[in-house]
């Protein structure tokens, strides 16, 4: 059973410096710096994209062109120069890219191992878990993949799949996030560099946890990965995200999109632990997060269930959604937000009930200390023709100190008047007498900070995959370091 | 040095008032000691104020325990020399479970002492052993730590965590208060059984009852902050007739 003393050993081993916070040095094919028509062309070129992505592309861009920066959520930062990025940064080629591990750059190597990331080939086969692992814009080993090949399963990255899977990426691609759906992900599909691509066909369950490790490396290099995952009748996966950044001080830009589509009697579930560089205790670095993530359960008793962990970045904006359009469907949504000294998170989800007895939960808690806001903004939107939805929202926020803020946004709509709607909140503190007991028995008060909060979150964490569960419980404890006494 | 407990002359306040006005007490290895008082007398100050809660301020006198400055240590600190508080009214930690808590507490208190830590089975071993002793049903160690537990399980529970943190010094606060004479027989079992040479205990109690069952070597009346009387095992019998009103307020 994963404990807290694990979290206090990494703590120390830490020494209060982010673990990550390292720079591989190696040579980077750069895109000219700045968004124009040129950018684009350049990236397109790099990964010998066909006609029709390159033009999906520029389409993106004279619609962003023309879009404003959101200012709606709870989060403040300094105004981005997005002519001042880079948007493309690849590792080097030696001839035709990597064959094999042996050919992959060593310095790459070397920083997964500082990562603890298990790429190795030895140690995936003794794990059930395949890598594909994401260094800055380009996949550089994918393993596992004959063992997926044989159930007809197609695991690669985005820009393999766009040769390997024309079709599936042409049919689905922008089909559950349009280019216009908001600033970041109209972004996104004019500049995405990689990301992973995933396809199970009909009635197969995946036999193993599909994992992707992000990891932003280059200066000053946007990073907008595009995922897709689809699903067939009757199938089953179960993904897993991870990602850590190297420390910076300058803010980075990360802007992903996610698009899910599970058909009838399908099932994904998507996991993510996210402890990007949330900048130093006065908020200076660290990553800006802005994502779009959105599932679209399009198949009668389709099932979509999003678990997060996010513990870093300096600023969150983040809404894993999911569209329940197949009758009987079901959306789920887990969420732990975890923000100290002056970072900032706006998350939360919604859950679009257009089918008839769609069903969604939702579970998040919010944890707030040092002078960090945490804000909860949900939709539950019940469509006319919805009947028999139910949806059950629980948000419940603990804070720790007296300078952070907690704030829930629950949205609640519905346009039937045959749904169920609950919506439950609470805001608790921890109390100095939780504190005290908990030291009274020997525990610091860094331990017993992650072991109350670890119990607060418990809820959520039990839904991660056995090996995120401890990343997580760990993760839990790091990033509230230094929040009490 | 184990030479136990001593308090010198030991004064707290809370805010502008005086709650403790100058206690010596001292407290050797293996010798169990009761405190009884009149309520609002100070007694949970003390046993606060011996253990580190915070909200109190010391204005004078001092704390050593086995020739350790307490007053000087962190909490964690004055647990991993041995100080155990069992609480007059113990807090839940929703989520956490009893099995949880107790073996981070366990491998905390171990790893401050320089101990390796134990593993999963033989401190569950351990806390199964212990949780029998104090009849207490096993399904109540998976439970969120004092998340519904009755009064009674409340109580039995803080002896379990007595009995697996094995402390040289025990304080217990008012442990009886709210418990039935079954549950009385049972803590006070659970506290005979851990007597010994080399451990101490402090037992406040507003009752005469309790210690019936735990015959202590030495008795204190604490009154108006102040201890007002000490004696043995027959002081206690003597103010189960009298009570407290003999005590006044000092002038
Ligand atoms: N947090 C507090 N703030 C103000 N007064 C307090 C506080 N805690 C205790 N007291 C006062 O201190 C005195 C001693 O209380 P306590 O130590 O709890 O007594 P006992 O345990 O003997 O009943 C009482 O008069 C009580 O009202
Ligand atoms: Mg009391």
């Amino acid at each position: 059973m994963p404990s807290t003393i694990e979290t206090v050993e990494t703590v120390q081993e830490l020494t209060g410096a982010y673990k990550y916070g390292f720079v591989t040095d190696i040579e980077m094919d750069m895109a000219p710096k700045g968004l124009s028509e040129d950018t684009i062309r350049y990236i397109s070129a790099q990964k010998n994209e066909p006609e029709w992505l390159l033009e999906w592309r520029l389409k993106a861009l004279s619609l962003w062109q023309k879009m404003e920066e959101p200012k709606w959520a709870k989060v403040d930062y300094p105004k981005i120069d997005y002519q001042d990025l880079y948007y493309y940064a690849a590792p080097k080629k030696k001839g035709d890219g990597p064959k094999s591990l042996d050919e992959v750059d060593p310095e790459l190597l070397n920083t997964y191992e500082k990562l603890g990331i298990p790429l190795k080939e030895q140690e995936i086969l003794a794990g059930v878990v395949a890598v594909d692992a994401v260094f800055d814009s380009v996949s550089v080993a994918t393993t596992y993949k004959a063992k997926l090949e044989e159930k007809g399963i197609i695991f690669c990255s985005f820009s393999e799949a766009v040769h390997r899977a024309p079709e599936l990426v042409k049919k689905y691609l922008g089909s559950v996030v349009p280019q216009s759906d908001n600033y970041f992900a109209c972004l996104n599909s004019a500049v995405f560099s990689d990301g992973s691509f995933v396809y199970v066909p009909k009635g197969v369950r995946c036999p193993m946890e599909l994992s992707t490790y992000f990891r932003i490396n280059a200066q000053n290099t946007g990073q907008f990965e595009r995922t897709l995952i689809i699903v067939e009748e009757g199938s089953y996966v179960s993904y897993l995200e991870g990602c850590t950044a190297p420390q910076r001080d300058e803010n980075q830009l990360h802007a992903a999109v996610v698009e899910l589509i599970a058909l009838d009697d399908a099932e994904i579930k998507y996991s993510t632990v996210q402890n990007w560089y949330p900048g130093d205790a006065e908020g200076k670095g660290g990553i800006y997060n802005f994502v779009t993530k959105r599932g679209a359960c399009r198949g009668k008793r389709s099932k979509i269930s999003w678990t997060q962990v996010e513990t870093g970045s300096a600023v969150t904006w983040k809404y894993p959604s999911c569209i329940l359009q197949g009758d009987d469907s079901v959306g789920e949504f887990y969420s732990v937000a975890i923000t100290n000294n002056a970072q900032q998170a706006d998350t939360g989800t919604k859950m679009i009930h257009i089918g008839k007895n769609t069903r969604s939960t939702i579970v998040s808690k919010g944890i707030a200390a040092g002078r960090s806001d945490n804000t909860y903004r949900g939709l539950v939107r019940v469509l006319a023709g919805a009947e028999g939805a139910r949806n059950y929202s629980q948000c419940d926020s603990l804070l720790i100190g007296d300078k952070c803020g907690a704030h829930t946004v629950p949205y609640i709509e519905s346009r039937t008047p045959f749904s169920t709607l609950e919506h439950e909140a609470t805001t608790a503190r921890i109390s100095d007498d939780q504190l005290f007991l908990c030291r009274q028995r020997g525990l610091s008060s860094e331990e017993a900070v992650a072991l109350i909060v670890n119990g607060f979150c418990k809820e959520v964490l039990q839904n991660l995959p056995m090996e995120f569960a401890v990343e997580a419980q760990k993760l839990v404890g790091i990033s509230l370091e230094g929040s009490v006494g | 040095m184990s030479n136990g407990l001593v308090i010198k002359d030991l004064r707290v306040s809370i805010g502008d008032k005086e709650i403790l006005k100058g206690i010596n007490l001292t407290v050797e290895p293996g010798v169990v000691h009761a405190i009884m008082g009149p309520n609002g007398s100070g007694k949970s100050t003390l046993a606060h104020v011996i253990s580190g809660r915070p909200g109190y301020e010391v204005t004078g006198g001092s704390i050593t325990f086995d020739g350790h400055d307490v007053l000087e240590m962190e909490p964690e600190e004055r647990a991993a020399v041995g100080l155990f508080l069992a609480f007059q009214y113990p807090v839940e930690i929703p989520g956490v479970t009893n099995v949880n808590f107790l073996k981070t507490a366990v491998n905390s208190l171990r790893k401050a002492r320089g101990e390796k830590e134990l593993d999963p089975m033989a401190f569950l071993k351990l806390l199964r052993e212990k949780a029998k002793a104090l009849e207490l049903p096993e399904d109540m160690l998976k439970r969120q730590l004092n998340v519904g537990f009755s009064g009674g399980e409340k109580k039995r529970n803080e002896m379990l965590q007595m009995a697996v943190l094995a402390p040289k010094l025990a304080i217990l606060d008012e442990t009886d208060s709210g418990l039935d004479i079954d549950a009385i027989r049972i803590v006070a079992e659970g506290v005979n059984a851990q007597r010994s040479p080399d451990r101490a205990f402090l037992v406040i109690t507003h009752y005469q009852r309790l210690l019936d069952y735990i015959v202590p070597d030495v008795v204190h009346v604490l009154a108006y902050g102040k201890i007002v009387e000490t004696g043995g095992a027959d002081l206690a019998r003597r103010l189960e007739k009298t009570g407290y009103a003999e005590y006044t307020p000092a002038a």
